[in-house]
């Protein structure tokens, strides 16, 4: 096949920017990132992207393509005609740094928020025993490849930064999920959840299931669970004496989060 | 901002990469008290390392309790055949499973098996089920797992001293240029300058010592199952601060990367393919690989297609199948497969799971290699074949180092993972690196840590001149008014290399390579890029160019001289694996601009380790005179026996 893409891609930086026109080769069997990179290397070197793997593997090209945010590598030419323009632009929620890389310390910053893995200190390394229906849980969330798609895609920040502070996003309220369900993990996390996550900011609209490159069905497995927990455990504890929750020890408590004041 | 103002930061131990081996080794350093800095090119979670599959070898024994240190230490000297670095294969082998529980620690989910204990899967040259996985996507799983063993740490010394950068600190997209040494005296490391991606900005990290942490070489090649930051950074930092390198002629092509479509050329189809029961077939649908076992594993590989059958569910009575034997056999048996006719449509050969298990077992034990295809080729491998070919995938050469410490021969450098040398000998197993990482990273984080325990008087300072010379040397290409495209110069060394010291060498070639890279040097040094500073891919290019100019030098120029085919090398003009070669190394070292080659002979194996082996088997690696050195095997020393179970 081969034929010449009509693309605009947005070049700038923080202070100002736009879209710009391009013409570029696309052969057979090509990924956006194959186009762009051909943009790069033959007519704007100096084009500011991501990426890592090529292979949606690493969650670093993490772009909007027509508006709707895709990974550049997992996005072939072939699902576009020829005859469109294809309009590539940032991941709108954070910060341009320059062209398609934007700042996206926000999700580190969350990260480090979240109160780590707590298991039993008498388990010695190699004493483990876990069964694999036990794990399966945490491991569909531990799948993500941190691309913040969701996190971007999410409307309570999308377009609301006051909202940064109290909300986590999906990324992060799942890693509290996968925390609380994995099997050897004793502190509690319930009520940090929802008092300093803001879980009760999400109204499991599903936005950040429908980008997830991985597929994680990050609303159904991780987020509603999570909420149900929470209101078990906040208004209704009886209900949840003799379900999954209540086999973590009684002992085990909140751990306060870290860098809180 | 002055184009040549420069931040400071001060640490006890630089950590140059965030891969496994660079987060190992931080974590360790931080644990005995040292303040810390990672270093990486790339967002931190990113590194290399995310994108291995197939899993970490460690004999841990949970599946075949038959297996130990041991046997994994057998098979990795064959694997390598006997040019390892026997000590490093020994450690290896004996602390691989400790640091793999200690991932489970740390929060790491490996898949289980039914006594609820770490799953392992088979591999290619692994005796017994030996790697420890998560379905396709080990690397993911160990690279978050150390990511958030850092932020436990950082939330530890948040709650202690009220800082979580306190001690171990990320710097994410910061690319080091250049190590620098102290101006006085005896030339020891004293930090290690570079630029911010984002900005631009200049950066020199003052440190007594610099862990190298930085990976691979492949982006020197064409087809390649790497990223972009493969520009063998560390081997030519390693290289200009004075350290050797050490068999640089080896290098992995894998057999199994994806060759349709082209955009997608090189990039990984997993082993565990392989490992699951998918087989390699040609085009008259034969699998070929019943007619390549070479003589020296060809006791331990079935002959007949039922007895290879048998193997996946009868291990004990029955030899392993044929595609099982390590990379550089099956590599070179596709490539003869493909010049012979036999190929495929697009230029590689079958690899078919999809007639061998049933669709859901594929899914669940591959999900990733089923994502890939459908997505990237249109291809659903749980009905039809894989179209497959050989790919650059990893270097066994690099920086040698002390088995024991990661030092290397420049006081307060030292080096782990990847683009350390000696491990691997001359072919890595698969599921060998990311346990190398575990191991050797703790190693270095704990050689280092002692280096600095060690130091008296002041630190070690940069010379002025030093820091001066990096700042020129990174602002050339971006002053340069008018000058070839950096990508344009990339894009023809890679093609070069792939085409001239690819997966078979011939003298006339290499020596052309060599001529080549003369020229390609010349331009390189010509470069110009449009635009600043600021996040400027372009110029990144144009920077990383000197790197893989150097590693192409030594590939090229130890390549000639190695004149016999072992592992990862293999010269059409010399087939043979010769027992002369074997004890030797091909040291590359920089002498003023230019790269040097010399022999140097590679260490001895001790008497209990060479017990492990039967004498026929040595027979078909080593000279008479080394085997009349050695008494007649007997049964394992003592000190071999003490250490079982470790
Ligand atoms: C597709 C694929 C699959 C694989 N599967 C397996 C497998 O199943 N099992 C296995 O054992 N091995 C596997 N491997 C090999 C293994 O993944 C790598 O060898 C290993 O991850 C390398 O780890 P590392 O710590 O040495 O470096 P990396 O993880 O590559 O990290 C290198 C780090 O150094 C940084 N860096 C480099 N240069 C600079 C610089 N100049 N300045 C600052 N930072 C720098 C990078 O940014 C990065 O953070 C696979 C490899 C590939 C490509
Ligand atoms: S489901 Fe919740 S977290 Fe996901 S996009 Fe909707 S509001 Fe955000
Ligand atoms: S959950 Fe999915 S969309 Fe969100 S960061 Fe992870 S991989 Fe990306
Ligand atoms: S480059 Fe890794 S996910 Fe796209």
């Amino acid at each position: 096949m081969g034929y010449m893409a009509a693309l605009k891609v947005w070049r700038g930086d923080a202070g100002s920017g736009a879209l710009t026109d391009y013409k570029v080769e696309v052969n057979e069997g090509e990924v956006v990132l194959d186009v762009l990179h051909r943009l790069q290397a033959t007519q704007a070197g100096d084009l500011a992207l991501r990426w890592n793997c090529k292979a949606g593997k690493c969650g670093s090209c993490s772009m909007e393509i027509n508006g709707r945010p895709r990974l550049g590598c997992m996005t072939r030419m072939s699902t576009f005609d020829p005859a469109d323009t294809l309009t590539i632009t940032p991941m709108r929620t954070f910060p341009v740094i320059r062209d398609l890389v934007t700042d996206v310390s926000f999700n580190y910053a969350k990260a480090r928020s979240i109160p780590s893995f707590t298991p039993d200190p008498s388990i010695k390394p190699g004493e483990f025993r876990m069964q694999q229906e036990d794990v399966n849980r945490s491991q569909e969330f531990r799948k993500c490849i941190e691309c913040y798609l969701c996190q971007n895609t999410c409307h309570v920040i999308r377009d609301h930064a006051e909202n940064e502070a109290p909300f986590a996003g999906p990324r992060f309220l799942m890693r509290v999920a996968e925390l609380e369900m994995h099997p050897c993990d004793e502190a509690d996390r319930r009520d940090i959840a929802q008092d300093d996550f803001g879980l009760g900011y999400c109204n499991i609209t599903k936005c950040c299931t429908e980008v997830c490159p991985e597929h994680i069905k990050i609303t159904d497995n991780a987020l509603i669970p999570l909420k149900e927990r929470v209101a078990g455990h906040k208004y209704d504890p009886l209900v949840w004496l003799g379900s999954k929750i209540s086999r973590r020890p009684a002992k085990a408590g909140t751990p306060a989060v870290p860098g809180k004041r | 901002m002055s184009s040549t103002e420069i931040e400071r930061h001060s640490y006890d131990v630089v950590v140059i990469g965030a891969g496994g081996s660079g987060l190992r080794a931080a974590i360790e350093a931080r644990a005995r008290g040292k303040k810390t800095a990672i270093i990486s090119k790339s967002l931190f979670g990113k590194a290399h390392t995310v994108m291995a599959e197939g899993g970490a070898a460690a004999a841990m024994g949970n599946v075949n309790p038959n297996d130990n240190w041991q046997v994994h230490f057998r098979d990795t000297m064959r694997g390598g055949k006997f040019l390892n670095n026997p000590r490093m294969a020994e450690l290896h082998a004996k602390e691989a499973p400790d640091r793999v529980w200690e991932l489970e620690a740390w929060g790491a989910l490996f898949d289980r098996t039914k006594d609820g204990k770490i799953s392992q899967r088979n591999f290619g040259g692994h005796e017994y089920p030996r790697l420890a996985h998560v379905g396709d996507r080990t690397g993911l799983e160990m690279i978050r797992t150390l990511q958030q063993r850092v932020v436990a740490l950082q939330q530890a010394d948040s709650a202690e001293l009220g800082d979580p950068e306190a001690m171990i600190r990320v710097f994410a997209e910061t690319t080091i240029t250049r190590l620098v040494k102290d101006g006085t005296g005896a030339p020891r490391i004293a930090g290690a300058f570079g630029y911010f991606r984002d900005t631009g900005r200049f950066v020199l990290f003052e440190a007594p010592t610099v862990v190298l942490a930085t990976g691979g070489i492949g982006r020197t090649f064409k087809v390649t199952s790497n990223s972009w930051e493969y520009s063998g950074d560390g081997h030519a930092l390693a290289l200009l601060a004075g350290a050797d390198l050490i068999n640089m002629e080896f290098v992995q092509f894998h057999p199994t990367g994806m060759v349709w479509p082209p955009s997608v050329r090189g990039i990984l189809v997993t082993e565990s393919v392989r490992g699951d029961g998918g087989v390699l077939r040609n085009s008259e649908g034969n699998r070929f690989m019943f007619d390549y076992v070479p003589d020296v594993f060809r006791a331990q590989y079935a002959e007949t297609e039922e007895e290879a059958d048998r193997w996946y569910t009868d291990p004990d009575h029955n030899r392993r199948p044929p595609e099982l034997l390590p990379r550089d056999e099956v590599a070179r048996s596709i490539n003869s497969e493909i010049k012979a006719g036999r190929g495929s449509p697009h230029g590689g050969v079958f690899l078919d799971i999809a007639s061998r298990r049933p669709a859901e077992e594929i899914l669940r034990r591959l999900p990733s290699m089923y994502h890939q295809f459908i997505e990237l080729a249109d291809v659903d491998i749980t009905k039809q074949p894989m179209e497959i070919g050989p790919t650059c995938h990893y270097v066994m050469g690099g920086v040698e180092v002390d088995p024991d410490t990661a030092a290397t021969d420049v006081p307060g450098l030292f080096a782990a993972g990847e683009v350390s040398g000696g491990m691997h000998g001359s072919n890595r197993l698969g599921g060998n690196s990311l346990s190398d990482l575990l191991v050797f990273g703790k190693r270095a984080g704990e050689g280092a840590a002692e280096y600095v325990d060690s130091l008296s008087g002041p630190r070690p300072a940069a010379s002025a001149a030093s820091v001066d010379a990096a700042v020129a040397e990174a602002l050339a290409p971006l002053e340069r008014a008018e000058g070839e495209n950096p990508y344009t110069v990339h894009g023809e060394l890679q093609q070069t290399m792939n085409d001239l010291v690819g997966l078979i060498r011939r003298e006339t070639e290499v020596k052309q390579a060599l001529t080549e890279l003369e020229k390609f040097r010349e331009r390189a040094a010509r470069v110009s890029v449009p635009g600043g500073r600021a996040y400027n891919p372009g110029w990144h290019v144009a920077l990383d160019l000197r790197n893989m100019l150097l590693v192409a030098e030594c590939v090229a120029q130890a390549a000639l001289e190695r004149q016999e085919s072992r592992g990862g090398h293999t010269r059409e003009d010399y087939p043979a694996m010769s027992a002369e070669w074997r004890k030797v190394n091909l040291v590359c070292a920089l002498t003023g601009d230019t790269v040097s080659l010399t022999r140097k002979p590679l260490p001895a194996m001790r008497l209990d380790l060479l017990a492990l082996f039967e004498t026929a088997e040595l027979k078909k690696y080593m000279t008479e005179e080394e085997l009349a050195g050695i008494a007649p095997p007997s049964a394992p020393s003592a000190d071999a026996v003490s250490e079982e179970g470790h």
